[in-house]
């Protein structure tokens, strides 16, 4: 099995968030980098899992960015993947990233798609289901476990109020949520090994772009916390009913 | 032209959070001059309260009886096509994560995810949307004819009126199934508020030592109709399903009211419920960062503290 495992480049879950340039872009000013944590975590290792149990595949990561990825790329790398492919352009747009993807993952053959449930910066959930439409194979979001039967997957999936459990024939797209695996921590040797194995640079496809972000802002502060006497719950209840109207 | 909501239903019922779909798109065709037509699939008593909601009509189709996101995209893009829809909306659910990204590719055309407010149409289309796990707001063009928009849960006040839409069974052809549902389950129907739909959380950590001390928290809970939740930690440890745990690697909620017990806010959870509108947070410890989030705070005891919350609610809604 050839699995595709999407990744991208995410701030620490610790940043600060700040923006510059009148707050038309994201403040990278002591911004530490790492993979997406439900792509690497969930996709990545899920994938890797599989291809160790049947003893053969192959599980390729793919990002699109400048070089500036490379660094979560080799993480990837040290974690397991065999080998990496870098879309050479930025990543500005969702479907201007499906589409580069949907395009690799159709010319060489891989047979399913991988990617974690959502970033944890733009928060989109998009580019998996987009690669799906694009290569027209089924796409199981929210996916908590996986378990391959030959070309068969039984795929367990966050629903409306519950789960459910599903099966898909052949091709298939999946987005990966907590419970799918357990993060890995890449060791000695795993680093040294993703120094020699292939990133390979591509460069884009001709796709439109049909979003642009103009401007951030961030959520007005919060006044200071009003506090009450433990002694004295019931000005609690009072404050709630009366001042925030919430109950 | 028109505006097509894509509505989920549950037991006959139009869920929650598209009903607000609904009222959203709708006030969007309001403001465009155009109608509101809601999609659904599956069976719905009535027209499921879409009409109470500004929407005109309903389209059901009875045919689709599974989640499936092949067949869902080519419904609703048929569904738009025929109605002349340019703006299609869905929840930011489960569902609508399900589905609006293929809609979207399949439409060519360009999408936001989890809006918060209503688009500004004043100078091209303008969508807010929280990004950073809730620690910033995205202002994002969209410059397609086209749009597919999903709505978080929780971020608008629907309008209710005595309105009732037309209902029509509605078909297009979406071809085989591409998966087959094995098992379903579904959470605790009796206490089953799902998280993301709850207007009132109670949500415990650390704090609480122990998963058998989580009695206290869930009649707490039930005092008011609360979810009930918990920090990363506790999901990690299992003293808690994680399906419960918030936070940024968690479940986004945006509920009401928010009440943090022993939980000392780190900053990755905070961007879990810092949509949340209003906080209580309950510490021992006077430095927990959680504080400097919350509305309301009480230094105390969990152990102490809630307990004489539970009977202080219990009253209130007695005398109310």
């Amino acid at each position: 099995m050839k699995t595709l495992v999407c990744i991208s480049k995410a701030p620490d879950t610790t940043s600060k968030i700040a923006f510059t340039n009148n707050n038309t872009e994201f403040d990278t000013n002591g911004i530490q980098f790492i993979v997406n944590p439900y792509d690497e975590w969930y996709a990545l290792v899920r994938a890797l899992e599989l291809k160790e149990a049947k003893g053969e595949g192959n599980v390729t990561i793919i990002t699109v960015g400048k070089e500036d990825n490379d660094p979560i790329i080799r993480k990837a790398l040290a974690i397991g993947a065999d080998e990496a492919v870098r879309i050479d352009a930025e990543p500005t747009d969702a479907l201007f990233v499906a589409k580069q993807i949907a395009n690799y993952a159709k010319e060489n053959d891989f047979d399913s798609v991988f990617a974690g449930k959502e970033t944890i910066d733009y928060n989109g959930s998009q580019v998996a289901g987009m690669i799906a439409e694009l290569l027209d194979w089924p796409y199981i979001s929210l996916a908590t476990k996986l378990e391959m039967d030959g070309d068969t997957a039984t795929i367990e999936r966050d629903i409306k109020g519950g789960s459910e459990a599903v099966e898909v024939s052949g091709h298939f797209v999946l987005s990966a949520a907590k419970g799918m695996a357990e993060q890995r921590i890449p060791n000695m040797r795993g680093i040294m090994a993703a120094r020699k194995k292939p990133l390979n640079v591509v460069e884009p496809v001709e796709a439109s772009k049909h979003t642009e972000i103009k401007n951030y802002e961030l959520p007005p502060a919060k006044g200071d916390v009003k506090l009450v006497d433990p002694e004295n719950v019931q000005e609690l209840v009072d404050l709630l009913h009366n001042d925030a109207k919430v109950i | 032209m028109s505006v097509l909501i894509f509505a989920d239903n549950q037991d006959g019922k139009i869920i929650k959070s598209s009903l607000e779909a609904a009222a959203y798109g709708s006030k969007i065709a309001k403001e465009m001059g155009t109608e509101a037509i809601a999609l659904t699939f599956g069976n719905i008593e009535g027209d499921g309260g879409l009409g109470s909601r500004g929407v005109s009509k309903v389209l059901v189709d009875s045919s689709i009886d599974a989640l499936d996101s092949a067949r869902l995209s080519k419904l609703v893009t048929k569904a738009a096509e025929d109605n002349g829809a340019d703006i299609i909306i869905f929840s930011h659910d489960h569902t609508g994560k399900l589905v609006a990204p293929r809609v979207a590719a399949k439409l060519d055309c360009g999408i936001v995810t989890g809006a918060v407010e209503m688009p500004d149409m004043s100078d091209g289309f303008m969508v807010k949307k929280n990004v950073f796990s809730g620690k910033a707001i995205a202002n994002i063009s969209i410059t397609s004819d086209k749009k597919v928009i999903t709505l978080l849960p929780n971020s608008i006040q629907a309008e209710v009126t005595d309105a009732t839409a037309e209902v029509e069974s509605y078909s297009a052809d979406t071809g085989e199934p591409t998966v087959k549902v094995k098992e379903v389950e579904k959470m605790d129907s009796e206490d089953g508020i799902p998280l993301p739909e709850a207007e009132l959380v109670v949500s415990a950590g650390r704090g609480l030592k122990g998963p058998e001390n989580w009695g206290m928290i869930e009649e707490l809970a039930d005092s008011i109709g609360a979810a009930t939740a918990c920090s990363r930690p506790v999901a990690d440890m299992d003293w808690r399903p994680h399906h419960e745990h918030v936070g940024q690697t968690g479940v986004t909620i945006r509920p009401n009211l928010y009440i943090a017990i022993g939980i000392s806010g780190a900053i990755q959870h905070l961007a879990g419920v810092n949509g949340s509108k209003t906080i209580v947070v309950i510490n021992t410890d006077p430095e927990a960062p959680f504080f400097k989030a919350a509305d309301y705070g009480i230094v105390g005891d969990a152990f102490d503290v809630v307990p004489k919350l539970t009977e202080a609610f219990k009253k209130f809604n007695a005398d109310n």
